[in-house]
């Protein structure tokens, strides 16, 4: 008895002088956690550019879907009946004096002969104001004032599914505009596209779920009035006078939206041998629609009608010299690790490499921008998988013969579409709903494209920890005392948030004026902060300590923006995260003078760049090219972001803005 | 010979229908105006055949088969079904209506305050109830559940689902008054297909061999529009037992302006059968299509008698089929010589029911009423006075978890409050994973209304993993609410010279309903691809998080700091929380760095690095030598 109390008692202690392994190694990462951080942001940005390579090659993961498993019978009978229309449409943009009131009425005209269920929705233009207590909500539901002169009106026709029972519907839109002259040819081409697919919808036997067409009138932008339509349909307002005369039909749960228009490109573009369809994915704030929605457009327009599919592309990074030497040091890589190994096959050829990164390039930017592409947006607000398609003839659609063969072919599209969508029996849930595209057969899922973020995030919890441990205080409440210039950072940063809010309530500025103000009030509010709550720089605060809640701060905010969207982190992380890492007072004493002025030659330089103004300058000039950029516009496209609800614009000035201004502190700390 | 007795004996029946008045029946039970005590087992065939104004056609078959209450074979049945007399026996049933449809009746286009489309009118799926005459609720609940098993294995259907008591619900006024001994249930997402047709049919004497019932062509009627296949019995100790049999189907003719009966069927009509007492084939015409104008319609095949109703709301041709054989088959044929725009009556509101919202979190239901103003001009006065009646009834699934208290009422455009608007009004809210919940509510409203409109909000509730249905992304359904005008009566008298039970069943009081669309709403849907990974993990961030919370709040740093050094400085301290430690750790670096570097230096010392990369480059070697050799 007593020999087993004492060798517990001796396992005891041998237990409690080695400490658990997990501490063990937290301590080691910390005690080398320069050459951490160092390989790990040089990890995560070679992952980023190695991206490109580890795209997968889609499949269409929903086996009900079934896509072109029914051969299309859109025919050439379909096809007339709409180019009727599209006659009596330019006649009537010709001819009457008021083509907004008739064409609605010819369409609905066309619509009922078919026997589907008819009526107009009105819509005004929205007041597009900055609402900063609604941000994540729908725009605040504000009783519709149709009593201003201008609206639009969109014609709605639904086809119910002759054995179906009605809980499903399929949203096919149509924008057209009428106001615009120039494109009347499109517009009206896009409605009769629209009608020849309705038209054989309306006898086919096989719906299961109802059709609805919207034939959306686009005079507010192709968006206003799809959103505006889709908000009546999901929360409509029964208060009014309008409310009791105005019929508003329905169909059910909406299983998914296809948006699709015909733009006619200019004829000095280069040569095009096949009609082209461009896809558009991306809603508000990087929301994508499944994957699978994309795959049956991609596969049924490729392998059944001989349509080039195309996605978004930065045109500009295609010629750029150092994404093509990029491209040859991947294929050589590749060719390389080929020859170790037969099994390793990431060789690419470094053209392809290079479509790939401008591809990804503009996914990653439309996704982080967080404004949606196309009509298809107003969908996803209402978690409703939608696509915009952009169908672009190779010939004139002036000519009839190549009208009527082109309206086939993408009637034909659509109704395949159309069919695969009826097919499912659930909604859209197998495939993958984050992603990012590098081709339109090619994607980058989730659990791959968080690997570069997670190798630039992952360095900023240790550099804190270390950093916290270098100071000369030894209290563990230490700190508190830099709480308050973090405080001060961030009540400045809402300060800044709110600001517009009240510049846009004051009519008629100019939008230089407006940013002139916006940075005049905010620097006048960081001076009365300081004066509230005094100088940042108390004597407890120390450098080291104030980097320390920096980085964790910073690490909290992009983690947090990360779950709403990851595009955003990403990018922001490749500006912030050198940011904390590099940041050192430029009256500390070093011993190394080489890597003195170096470490400060980077921080000068990321003062300058890392000033949200200027960053977002950055990339648009990078994306867009440096010679259309202007500071000045800054307001204008914070303008646009809020426009849209992004959250991009509560990163910049929540999380980059107070970043930068710590940055700052840091550089000008007295170091006493 | 024999068939001269037959014939005496059928004019004796219709005499005993002229002799007796008809009795009503009381509100809403429609349908049984069975006036005589019959003597013997009966059964009778009929089709009504109606176009519609969008020049599809609706075929009604109507079958009848009564057996009186005392039987003088004993427990033996000559025509009646068997399996039925033991169902009602068993069970005790009083009334019951068992109705399998596929599509949605189409209420703007096919009337809606006609007897035949109040009566055909059915909600999508199967819909079943029955009255009992049993006196406890507890008694009939268990018989409910088990007639819902029975009549799953007579009809091939999953009717069984019915039996769990989140399905099934007791109205007392809204669907029928009764005395609580009515059971209400409906499955939306039932399919319906021809292993349903058969069980019914083998209920008919005749089965579909002979008679009416051989026009049933699976391809044809299966191809139609609206497919409604019905059952309904009533049984009393006066008039014992009477089946109706009915089966609507709404078809597409090839060419809309001429059909026959051939073309729609693919059959043809030889003859009738053999048992019933009678067989008919009558084709209703609505009274404005002929009334404005002969020349629209042409008939091929001389009918037998025609008749108008006393409104002159439509006229009726009459076929006797017992006058057709093999050699000379019934076919009507319709030509119509100019294509018309008509409209149906309608109903005096149209109903319509949709979900508000999105997101898997919450919603509302509303249900709107489109007042229909063209067909109403004569039924209304504006006087303000006068009101309409509606009732609504409602069955929710549980995991709907609807708020009656947010009931809001909208009349033309403004809130009402409830109280001005509802007469009388009663809920059974939902009880989690035990009963669905019910609403009957009768409202008022002035006759001038042009829309109304209802909402109720709700949450949307969680399930647990087992209880969701295969499909689960699809959805689920809430079943069809019932809208019906009790001020309103929709009836067709007809000369008392045309016995035929389904005619008759038109004289009844039969108020103008409609059911609405059933709803799918999204709820959330776990992952089923992959639970094991979704459990794993989040077990494992539960596991960690929990972990180091409590050794937190469990440990008080300072006070262990303070033990250790007093204690034995040779050992370090138990240091809980991460930073402290590591701050021990280093700040050991700083001041003795002799003890310290030594015992860091051989985790990760030159010597182990090197080793490390010399293994490595070994082993990439012998990859590389095998592979190419």
């Amino acid at each position: 008895m007593e020999v087993a109390e004492v060798e517990a008692e001796v396992e005891k202690k041998a237990t409690a002088t080695r400490s658990r392994l997990i501490v063990r190694l937290a301590a080691l990462l910390v005690s080398y956690s320069t050459l951490v951080s160092v390989v790990c942001c040089l990890a995560g940005l070679i992952a980023l550019l190695v991206l490109p390579l580890l795209a997968k090659n889609t499949y269409i993961s929903e086996n009900a879907l079934l896509p072109g498993s029914a051969n299309p019978v859109l025919s050439y009978q379909h096809v007339t009946q709409a180019n009727n229309l599209i006659l009596d449409i330019m006649n009537i943009a010709d001819d009457k004096e008021a083509p907004d009131i008739e064409i609605p009425k010819l369409i609905a005209k066309y619509m009922e002969i078919l026997g589907a269920e008819t009526y107009h929705h009105k819509f005004s233009q929205p007041q597009n104001q900055f609402h900063p207590l609604y941000f994540f909500s729908t725009s605040p539901n504000s009783p519709p004032t149709l009593a201003n002169l201008s609206y639009g009106t969109s014609t709605v026709g639904i086809i119910r599914a002759p054995r179906g029972d009605g809980k499903e519907a399929i949203v096919l839109v149509s924008p057209y505009n009428t106001q615009n002259a120039g494109g009347i040819d499109a517009s009206a081409s896009s409605i009769g596209l629209a009608f020849s697919v309705f038209s054989l919808l309306s006898r086919a036997t096989w719906l299961a779920k109802d059709i609805i067409w919207v034939a959306s009138d686009s005079r507010f932008g192709d968006h206003t009035s799809v959103s505006a339509w889709l908000n009546d349909y999901h929360n409509p307002n029964f208060i009014g006078d309008a409310s009791s005369n105005r019929i508003f039909k329905r169909a059910g749960t909406m299983a998914c939206g296809i948006v699709f228009k015909v733009v006619e490109k200019e004829r000095r573009e280069k040569y095009e041998d096949r009609d082209v369809v461009t896809m558009y994915a991306e809603a508000s704030n990087g929301q994508m629609p499944n994957l699978d929605l994309l795959n049956v457009v991609h596969y049924l327009a490729v392998h059944r009608q001989g349509i080039r599919v195309r996605i978004g592309m930065f045109g500009g990074l295609v010629k750029s010299h150092l994404v093509r030497v990029l491209g040859e040091v991947m294929q050589q890589v590749g060719r390389f690790a080929r020859s170790l190994n037969p099994d390793w096959r990431f060789e690419m050829p470094s053209s392809e490499y290079v479509e790939g990164t401008a591809t990804l390039a503009s996914s990653i930017y439309s996704q982080a921008l967080g404004v949606p592409t196309g009509p298809h947006g107003a969908f996803r607000d209402y978690q409703v998988d939608a696509v915009t398609l952009e169908l672009s003839p190779r010939f004139s659609l002036k000519n009839e013969h190549t009208r009527l063969a082109f309206l086939l072919k993408g009637g034909r599209l659509i109704e395949g579409t159309v069919r695969s969508v009826n097919n499912l029996l659930e909604k859209f849930h197998q495939s993958f709903f984050l992603y990012f595209l590098t081709a339109p057969n090619k994607f980058v899922s989730v659990g791959v494209y968080m690997i570069p973020f997670a190798f630039l995030v992952a360095p900023l919890p240790i550099i804190a920890a270390s950093l916290f441990n270098l100071t000369s205080n030894r209290n563990p409440w230490r700190w508190l005392h830099t709480a308050k210039p973090l405080l001060i950072t961030h009540t400045w940063s809402v300060v800044v948030t709110l600001l517009p809010f009240y510049i846009s309530k004051i009519s008629d500025l100019p939008s230089t004026h407006c940013m002139l103000t916006w940075a005049g009030g905010s620097l006048m509010a960081l001076v009365i902060l300081y004066i509230v709550f005094g100088s940042p720089y108390s004597k407890h605060v120390e450098w080291r300590l104030l980097k320390a809640v920096m980085i964790a701060s910073v690490s909290i905010g992009l983690c947090l923006m990360s779950i709403i969207n990851f595009a955003t982190a990403q990018i922001g992380a490749l500006f912030v995260v050198p940011m904390c890492l590099f940041a050192l007072p430029i009256r500390v004493k070093t011993n190394n003078s080489l890597i003195r002025s170096m470490v400060m030659t980077c921080n000068l330089v990321m003062a300058v760049l890392g000033f949200p103004v200027t960053a977002v300058a950055l990339m648009q000039g990078v994306i867009k090219g440096f010679g259309t950029v202007s500071i000045l516009e800054f307001w204008d496209s914070m303008k646009f972001l809020w426009g849209w609800n992004s959250a991009t614009y509560l990163y910049l000035v929540l999380v980059h803005l107070p970043c930068w201004l710590l940055f700052l502190h840091i550089l000008f700390h007295p170091c006493r | 010979m024999a068939s001269h007795t037959f014939l005496s004996l059928l004019l004796f029946y219709l005499y005993s229908f002229h002799l007796l008045r008809p009795i009503y029946c009381s509100f809403g039970s429609n349908g049984f105006e069975t006036t005589s005590v019959p003597k013997e087992e009966e059964f009778s065939e009929e089709l009504l055949l109606k176009p519609l104004p969008d020049y599809k056609v609706l075929a009604h078959f109507h079958f009848t088969s009564t057996s009186p209450p005392s039987s003088s074979n004993g427990k033996h049945h000559h025509l009646f079904p068997k399996s039925i007399a033991q169902l009602v026996k068993k069970y005790k049933i009083r009334e019951l209506e068992l109705s399998f449809t596929q599509g949605r009746w189409n209420y703007d286009r096919w009337g809606a305050s006609d007897p035949l489309s109040t009566a055909n009118g059915k909600p999508p799926g199967v819909e079943l109830w029955a009255l009992f005459d049993i006196p406890t609720k507890e008694e009939i609940d268990a018989t409910w559940r088990n007639l819902t098993h029975s009549l799953s294995g007579l009809f091939c259907a999953s009717i069984n689902f019915l039996e769990s008591s989140t399905s099934y619900s007791a109205p007392l006024w809204g669907f029928l008054p009764n005395n609580g001994d009515l059971r209400y249930g409906a499955l939306p997402r039932e399919a319906v297909c021809t292993e349903n047709l058969t069980p019914w049919l083998k209920l008919l004497p005749c089965r579909d061999k002979a008679g009416i019932a051989s026009l049933l062509d699976r391809p044809s009627i299966y191809r139609g529009h609206y497919h409604s296949q019905r059952l309904k019995l009533r049984s009393d100790g006066l008039n014992g037992i009477v089946i109706e049999q009915t089966l609507s189907v709404v078809l597409q003719p090839i060419d809309r302006t001429s059909w026959s009966m051939h073309q729609l069927f693919k059959k043809s009509l030889t003859g009738k059968c053999a048992l019933a007492k009678s067989s008919k084939v009558f084709l209703e015409i609505e009274g404005n299509l002929v009334s404005q104008n002969e020349n629209i319609l042409e008939l091929v095949g001389e009918a037998d008698m025609v008749t108008n109703d006393q409104r002159d709301h439509s006229t009726i041709y009459q076929y006797n089929v017992e006058r057709y054989s093999e050699h000379e088959a019934l076919d009507i044929r319709v030509n119509w010589k100019k294509l018309l725009q008509v409209s149906f009556l309608q109903a005096p509101l149209h109903a319509s029911r949709f979900l508000m919202g999105s997101g898997n979190e919450r919603g509302s239901i509303a249900i709107s009423l489109q007042s229909a103003r063209n067909s109403t001009k004569g039924l209304y006065d504006n006087s303000k006075n006068c009101f309409t009646r509606v009732v609504i009834f409602q069955v929710v699934p549980w995991y709907v978890k609807v708020y009656y208290h947010t009931l809001r009422i909208y009349v033309d455009g403004a809130i009402r409050d409830a109280k001005d608007v509802v007469e009388k009004i009663n809920v059974a809210p939902s009880e989690d994973k035990v009963s669905p919940g019910t609403l009957e509510m009768m409202l008022q409203f002035p006759c001038g209304m042009m829309s109304a409109a209802l909402t109720l909000d709700f949450d949307k509730g969680f399930l647990h993993i087992d209880e969701y249905p295969p499909d689960a992304n699809q959805g689920f359904d809430i079943p069809s609410a019932l809208v019906s005008f009790p001020d309103f009566i929709s009836r067709r008298i007809y000369p008392d010279s045309i016995s035929s039970p389904l005619l008759q069943s038109y004289k009844g009081r039969n108020i103008v309903k409609s059911y609405t669309e059933v709803l799918l709403v999204p709820l959330t849907t776990p992952d089923f691809s992959m639970p094991y990974n979704v459990i794993t993990f989040t077990c494992t961030v539960l596991a960690l998080y929990f972990g180091s919370m409590v050794n937190v709040l469990r440990r008080r740093v300072s006070e262990e700091e303070r033990l250790a050094k007093s204690k034995d400085k040779r050992k370090p301290g138990l240091i809980p929380l991460l930073i402290s430690k590591i701050s021990n750790k280093v700040r050991g670096i700083k001041e003795d760095s002799a003890n310290q570097s030594q015992s860091s230096q051989p985790i990760l010392g030159p010597k182990v690095v090197f080793k490390v990369v010399l293994i490595a480059l070994i082993a990439v070697l012998g990859h590389y030598i095998f592979n190419s050799s």
